[in-house]
């Protein structure tokens, strides 16, 4: 099979495609609507009605619950293969679907067919028991036929577009709608109540994330990191490049300050809390050593307010940044035409002068996707401030506190609220950046 | 099969020549552009930048008593060097499990985590790129600009669709997992990974996928193939280096995550990072294996990175470096 690209054998040549301006067609558009409308007002009924009370519940024994308990009780190595391959399994399902949806003929009409019932009746044998599921599976198999029929009669594209669309959209849409819109509509609901979810409070926990001193230190320092983290990494990033570029051992070089990226924060902060340990007498961490030696007293660099710990943190999380932005900038800055720096040389211009006129410009593009990651990273940072301080002496950040009010204060709507602050500094960055892309689009 | 053996062959000796020229241009732009204050500067950055973990590294060897007491920097003058403080981290942990167990949890998320989201966007990128629809450029966008989204903000609500599932008007659409209580459960979390790379996942891989040229997919499409066959038979091989950049990236930053697992594993689910917090929180003064855990976390990163570094940057700075 590998030799061609062409269609398996088996596969009957294809037949004309379905065009809506047929008249025959245009009645039987207006029916399938017509069903779909009615099926679907039905369903959105069925979900709309008060609950049955023991209700008997339909399920086929298996389901997707069952199999991650099955599979949990294994041991954590033997998951591994079985989770890739049964999932492998299912987007090798999802690739024949898509390869044999456009088919004509009867042989696939039926497979269609069993598809419209095969994916409620997989669901909710997926999902556990269910009332009235037979109801459902029906309801949701005659919806979807008429919806692909219908797409199939209208589309231009060919029988089969639609259905190929959706089938590669699907997993990614699912996910996407569960676990990012759906929450974030949910977290933004939830501010507004308090601490049980039941009672409104309007703007109360905004006005406690700028009042309360764990919110409003949290939102100062976020806006440090903000500013900070970014600008700093890049920079010593993009210094750091430029320097080593062409140099003799640049890969080595260029490992040096990578190699911190790798490291986990968690990894990190242990790494830096045995730079900045502090203690009287004989000093084992290196920064209160070096002060040691010049007679200072040892400073506990973690417990230091104001902004002094925030700083500390902040180091932690540019140390292991600048490999990122030095990585990326390295790359743009090869890309750099070398007869426009000769170009520049020849003119009579400095290195600075070169470096500032042709090589900045030249790596805009990149400068702006490093900014803008690192800015988005130090916006949600989590892992340092939990495991260097505890967001103790005023050093918490947002990304902290509200899991941190969460977790130990059971206290949903403050975390929610920070939540959503913290939402609205990400917010600004992506819109400029998704301006960007449609500029990008258009010059091409 | 020839032309595939064929391939690198001709690839090797092209890259060769590439090289050697490259070489060539390099060593005539060395000796213009390069000054030697700036290889000075640039190699301070670097001492500065390896002197931590260096520090760390040092006093993972050292004998407990002796880190104790003196710094990592005396070893020079009275040097005295163990292998124990690995054995011992290894078997003795935080709460509920040791770093040993955990090492194999954070394995078994991670590479499930890698996996998942990158199969997922693939097929999703793909749509983006080469099937055409209305609304399709807004869409696009829309997903983008879904990395707006915290993780943080997505946690409560994801942890209860999980534990408690979704009712509408109390009938249930997703009944949820009950999972709690299930000894090595991943399943959440390898969902909750999944879902918070898709944004970026689907970004870049359509920035590489929508650069191939479209003669290429225009040629299989003429000779028969349909959407699935060209999905399966050129575009993921072509796809192939931004695919295992951003897979590098997905697994260092699973590896390393300390949020996502502590929220949605259960206790004896739980990864190397968070045990290696827990180590540090529980024995604060024990630097000889908090140091030497935490080498034993960096182990499998520095390996992922090593050995697929030449893939690193290429695949993931298609489209981003343009324009």
């Amino acid at each position: 099979m590998s030799h061609t690209l062409t269609a398996p054998p088996e596969a009957p040549p294809e037949q004309p495609r379905a065009v809506a301006s047929q008249p025959g067609r245009r009645a039987a558009t207006i029916g399938v609507i017509i069903a779909a409308v009615v099926l679907l007002v039905a369903l959105v009924a069925l979900f709309a009605a008060p609950a049955v009370e023991d209700a008997p519940k339909t399920t086929l024994g298996f389901s997707l619950n069952s199999f991650f308990v099955w599979i949990g009780n294994l041991n954590p190595l033997v998951q591994i293969p079985i989770a890739v391959v049964a999932f492998g399994a299912v987007v090798a399902l999802i690739l024949l679907v898509i390869e044999f949806a456009p088919r004509a003929g009867r042989g696939y009409f039926w497979m269609r067919l069993v598809i419209c019932f095969a994916v409620p009746v997989l669901a909710f044998m997926l999902l556990r028991p269910y009332q009235n599921a037979v109801l459902y599976v029906v309801g949701i198999a005659l919806a979807l036929g008429a919806l692909l029929f219908f797409f199939d009669y209208r589309s231009r594209a060919g029988a089969g577009y639609f259905f190929q669309l959706v089938v590669f959209l699907l997993p990614a849409a699912i996910l996407l709608l569960l676990g990012l819109i759906y929450p974030a509509i949910s977290t933004i609901y939830q501010s507004f109540f308090d601490k049980s979810g039941e009672t409104f409070v309007g703007l109360e926990n905004y006005i406690w994330t700028f009042t309360n001193p764990e919110g409003f230190w949290s939102v100062i320092n976020t806006v440090i990191w903000a500013i900070f983290a970014p600008t700093l990494s890049t920079a010593i990033g993009l210094a750091y490049a430029a320097f080593i570029d062409r140099a003799r051992g640049e890969k080595i070089l260029k490992l040096f300050v990578f190699m911190p990226f790798a490291i986990s924060f968690v990894g990190a902060g242990i790494i830096w809390k045995f730079v900045y340990d502090y203690r009287q007498g004989e000093q084992i961490g290196i920064l209160n050593a070096i002060v040691t030696l010049f007679g200072g007293q040892p400073i506990g660099w973690l417990d230091q307010t104001p902004l002094v710990n925030t700083f500390a943190l902040l180091a932690v999380f540019i140390w292991t940044q600048t490999g990122f932005a030095m990585v990326i900038l390295s790359v743009a800055i090869k890309a750099v035409p070398t007869e426009q720096l000769e170009a520049a040389q020849l003119d009579g211009t400095t290195p600075w002068q070169r470096f500032i006129n042709v090589t900045v410009p030249g790596i805009r593009a990149s400068l702006i996707v490093v900014l803008t990651t690192i800015t988005i990273a130090s916006l949600k940072v989590y892992d340092i401030v939990a495991v260097m301080t505890g967001g103790r002496a005023n050093s918490s950040v947002l990304g902290f506190e509200m899991v941190n009010q969460q977790q130990r204060f059971q206290s949903f709507g403050h975390s929610s609220a920070l939540a959503v602050v913290l939402f609205l500094f990400v917010l600004p960055l992506i819109i400029y950046n998704a301006r960007q892309m449609r500029k990008q689009k258009e010059i091409r | 099969m020839a032309t595939v053996q064929e391939a690198p062959a001709y690839g090797a000796r092209a890259a060769r020549k590439t090289a050697r020229e490259t070489r060539r241009n390099e060593a005539q732009a060395h000796k213009r552009l390069t000054s030697r204050t700036a290889t000075i500067i640039a190699i301070v950055i670097a001492i500065f930048w390896t002197i931590p973990t260096f520090g760390l590294f040092v006093t993972s060897f050292r004998p407990g008593a002796d880190s104790q007491t003196s710094g990592w920097w005396t070893v020079f003058v009275n040097p005295g060097f163990t292998l124990d403080n690995y054995s011992e981290a290894l078997t003795s942990g935080g709460t509920a499990l040791t770093l040993g167990d955990s090492f194999l949890n954070s394995l078994a998320i991670s590479i499930p985590a890698t996996i998942i989201p990158i199969s997922i966007a693939a097929l999703a990128a793909y749509a983006f790129a080469w099937i055409d629809f209305k609304g399709k450029n807004l869409l696009f966008v829309f997903v983008f600009a879904l990395q707006i989204v915290p993780i943080q903000m997505a946690l409560v609500p994801l942890l209860s669709l999980f534990s408690r599932g979704l009712e509408i008007n109390g009938t249930a659409v997703f009944p949820g997992f009950e999972l709690r209580d299930v000894d090595h459960s991943f399943a959440t979390v390898w969902i909750a990974h999944a879902i918070f790379a898709l944004p970026l996942a689907i970004f870049l891989l359509h920035n590489f996928i929508s650069e191939i040229p479209t003669e290429v997919i225009e040629a299989a499409r003429v000779d028969g193939a349909g959407h699935g066959q060209i999905f399966f038979r050129m575009i993921l091989p072509l796809a192939m280096p931004a695919i295992a950049s951003f897979a590098i990236f997905q697994f260092l930053w699973v590896w390393n995550d300390l949020l996502v697992a502590t929220i949605f594993a259960p206790t004896s689910s739980l990864p190397l990072t968070q045990t290696l917090n827990s180590l540090s929180g529980s024995w604060g003064d024990r630097w000889y294996l908090q140091s030497a855990g935490a080498f034993i976390s960096i182990i499998v990163p520095l390996i992922v990175f090593f050995s697929l570094q030449r893939f690193f940057v290429r695949g993931l700075l298609a489209g981003a470096t343009k324009g």
